[in-house]
């Protein structure tokens, strides 16, 4: 997994609440049986019109925001089925980073397992944000997982937030198998205790 | 003395196998549940780094969320999904995971299969590739969905990292009225608390609301706490459970059983116990539910209205319900009652029990579908098929000019090539509404089996109560 330090890049605003794992990969586009090639499902229905053709009013269609590996949304982002491929999409779209007020639960955890930052802000930095970026689209900001802030080329700062586990698991590219595999001795032990 | 405790931390606190100061506890698994769709990259990761699947014993296969519900042949799959279950079929071959494929008599959708062969246990930690794995709460196990990676994690270790979630007791008082029923319950409580309401947090379901459920009822109220946020939801197991389980396939037997039971009894949440959150909610005046927008919290009593987007306060979310009602083609003020139905789905692992399937033909028995209503009842397990079969529940469907299929995930998320058409309104006693959930553009009211079935026989959203004289 590429460890995570600080990425600098535009910011895609999505300006929705409670955008869900249906939204970022529709369910046809699970049937695969690999993480390739999901890119293609990434926000499908709103990407797409429904003649298949790209919809230009749709932030990741639009020219300005290209190059763009953060991605700025409304609260409660990746609610709902714990389909992984919605982060698989999203990472092998490019994205490095979310910045949300808050986001789901099994999103949040399948995000870190993959070296996506879900970075969690307070909901007035996260209104800043969208603000800054219609004024200043396409300008890069910096997300900076080792002083856990986003930093805007005009100054201002917003501190973000991060389960201090999963900053030192995304700052190593790290993977929570090897540390598991480190305890299977304690499991051993724990599964002889308790008859299992 | 150790201090009361709830039924959440009794069962977290016997699972944790080690915690290092500052980190997440590592988590014991009991049972392990695993399908075709979430499964595939796991067992490649354990083929990369060279593992085995740790307790094969502790893990169990299914197949439902991409197979056909029109035929148990696995030609009728399309392609992709084809490959898929024949993936899962491999993987379970070779890692020798037990495996209730396609053409297997048991096989059903994970969350009505584990039950159903006594699989799931008061006190047990259950996880799944999937976000309904909550339903198993309704047992008194901590039953949660993860992504695939931690589904390769549990297959390499049988177990996985977790920090410990906060707890809320949520308190059902009071008797629900005829034609009031879980479904009207859990759908209530989202609306209530919101779709993230439960964020970070272990429900409890208590009250005597929730006593009086049978297990299905319990099921269907567990299923639906991760549409409130919730990583989990927990009902303190009693008689009523022990009575489902008795004897069933996977409980435990003679001397076994006695000894479970002792354990099991002890697990209910001590009086004094402390939750982070506690919320209230008296159903006896509760009415059937419906939801009218694209989240499960969009819900209203059946007899009412359509918010209006422009009386919201809050603008994120003015925004979303203008944007939901849109895309669901309902004014603002609107009656829900009366508006026009096309599609009619009875099924899913909230409401394909038989339990839920005896609901929807005590509405169609002697009745007939609407004719411009397309209605489609999909069992939730093979096991749930072969009973209503022997009820005669298949005969009282096609003679009121149902469908009915074989076992499956089917119209729920509309992988399988079941699907409902662009604009047309589908009533769904499944678990999400979102957009394009049940097929692109297909617009979803949620709703309980009586529900579901009243209207479809009125080709429009209906009181059930009025078919229950």
């Amino acid at each position: 997994m590429q460890p995570f330090t600080r990425v600098t890049t535009p910011i895609v605003p999505l300006p929705r609440e409670d955008v869900n794992t249906d939204d970022i990969i529709p369910a046809r586009y699970l049937k695969g049986t690999d993480k390739r090639g999901l890119a293609q499902g990434l926000f499908a229905r709103w990407r797409y019109r429904d003649d298949g053709t790209p919809d230009p009013t749709f932030p990741l269609n639009d020219p300005r925001y290209a190059g763009a590996r953060i991605l700025l949304t409304g609260a409660n982002f990746g609610s709902g089925s714990s389909r992984e491929h919605a982060v698989w999409a999203l990472t092998e779209w490019g994205f490095r980073a979310v910045l949300a007020p808050s986001f789901a639960d099994i999103f949040y955890n399948n995000a870190v397992q993959n070296g996506l930052l879900p970075a969690r802000l307070a909901p007035d930095a996260v209104a800043a944000l969208f603000a800054w970026v219609e004024a200043h689209p396409g300008a890069a900001v910096t997300v900076d997982l080792v002083d856990r802030q986003v930093r805007l080329p005009t100054g201002e700062v917003y501190a973000f937030d991060l389960d201090p586990f999963a900053r030192e698991r995304l700052l190593e590219g790290a993977d929570d198998l090897d540390y598991l595999l480190r305890h299977l001795p304690q499991v051993e032990a724990y599964e002889r205790r308790w008859g299992k | 003395m150790t201090p009361p405790r709830t039924l959440f931390d009794k069962v977290w606190g016997a699972h944790v196998v080690y915690q290092a100061p500052h980190a997440p506890a590592i988590l014991y698994i009991d049972l392990h549940l695993v399908h075709e769709v979430t499964s595939p990259q796991a067992f490649a990761m354990l083929r990369a780094r060279g593992l085995t699947v740790r307790r094969p014993d502790r893990t169990v296969a299914t197949m439902d969320h991409s197979t056909p519900t029109t035929s148990l042949d696995l030609q009728a799959a399309d392609p992709q999904a084809r490959m898929q279950l024949q993936t899962l079929a491999h993987n379970a071959r070779h890692f020798g995971v037990r495996l209730y494929g396609l053409g297997h008599p048991q096989r059903g959708i994970v969350h009505v299969l584990g039950p159903e062969l006594g699989l799931t246990q008061p006190g047990m930690t259950i996880v799944c590739g999937d976000s309904h794995t909550s339903t198993h709460g309704a047992f008194g196990a901590l039953a949660f969905g993860i992504g695939t990676t931690q589904v390769g994690h549990v297959l390499a270790t049988q177990t996985l990292l977790m920090r410990k979630p906060k707890t809320m007791r949520v308190t059902f008082s009071g008797r629900l009225r005829p034609g009031v029923t879980a479904k009207d319950m859990i759908l209530a409580l989202i609306a209530r608390i919101g779709t993230h309401g439960g964020r970070g947090h272990v429900l409890e379901y208590a009250g005597e609301a929730v006593r009086s459920l049978d297990m299905a009822g319990r099921m269907t109220l567990a299923n639906m706490s991760i549409e409130a946020g919730a990583r989990a939801g927990m009902i303190a197991p009693d008689d009523t459970t022990f009575q489902y389980l008795a004897g069933r396939e996977f409980a435990p037997q003679g001397p076994a059983w006695e000894q479970a039971l002792a354990r099991w009894r002890a697990l209910p949440t001590d009086p004094g116990a402390v939750f982070d959150r506690e919320v209230h909610l008296d159903v006896g005046d509760l009415e059937p539910m419906i939801t009218y927008g694209t989240t499960p919290g969009m819900a209203v009593p059946i007899t009412g209205r359509v918010p209006d987007p422009d009386r919201v306060p809050e603008p994120a979310q003015r925004r979303l319900l203008h944007k939901a009602l849109r895309y669901m083609g309902l004014r603002p003020g609107q009656a829900l009652l009366g508006q026009r139905v096309d599609w009619v789905f009875v099924g899913s692992c909230t409401n394909g029990r038989l339990e839920d399937l005896r609901q929807a033909a005590r509405v169609l028995r002697g009745r007939k579908v609407a004719p411009h209503v397309r209605m489609v009842v999909v069992p939730g397990s093979e096991t749930v098929r072969r009973q209503a079969e022997a009820e005669g529940l298949d005969r009282v469907f096609r003679r009121a000019g149902a469908e009915w299929r074989y076992a499956g995930c089917s119209l729920c998320i509309a992988m399988n090539g079941d699907r409902v058409p662009a604009g047309h309104y589908a009533v769904s006693t499944s678990n999400r509404n979102f957009e394009g959930r049940q097929g692109p553009g297909a617009r979803t009211f949620l709703a309980s089996p009586l529900t579901a079935a009243a209207s479809a026989v009125e080709g429009r959203l209906a009181d059930p109560r009025r078919f229950l004289a």
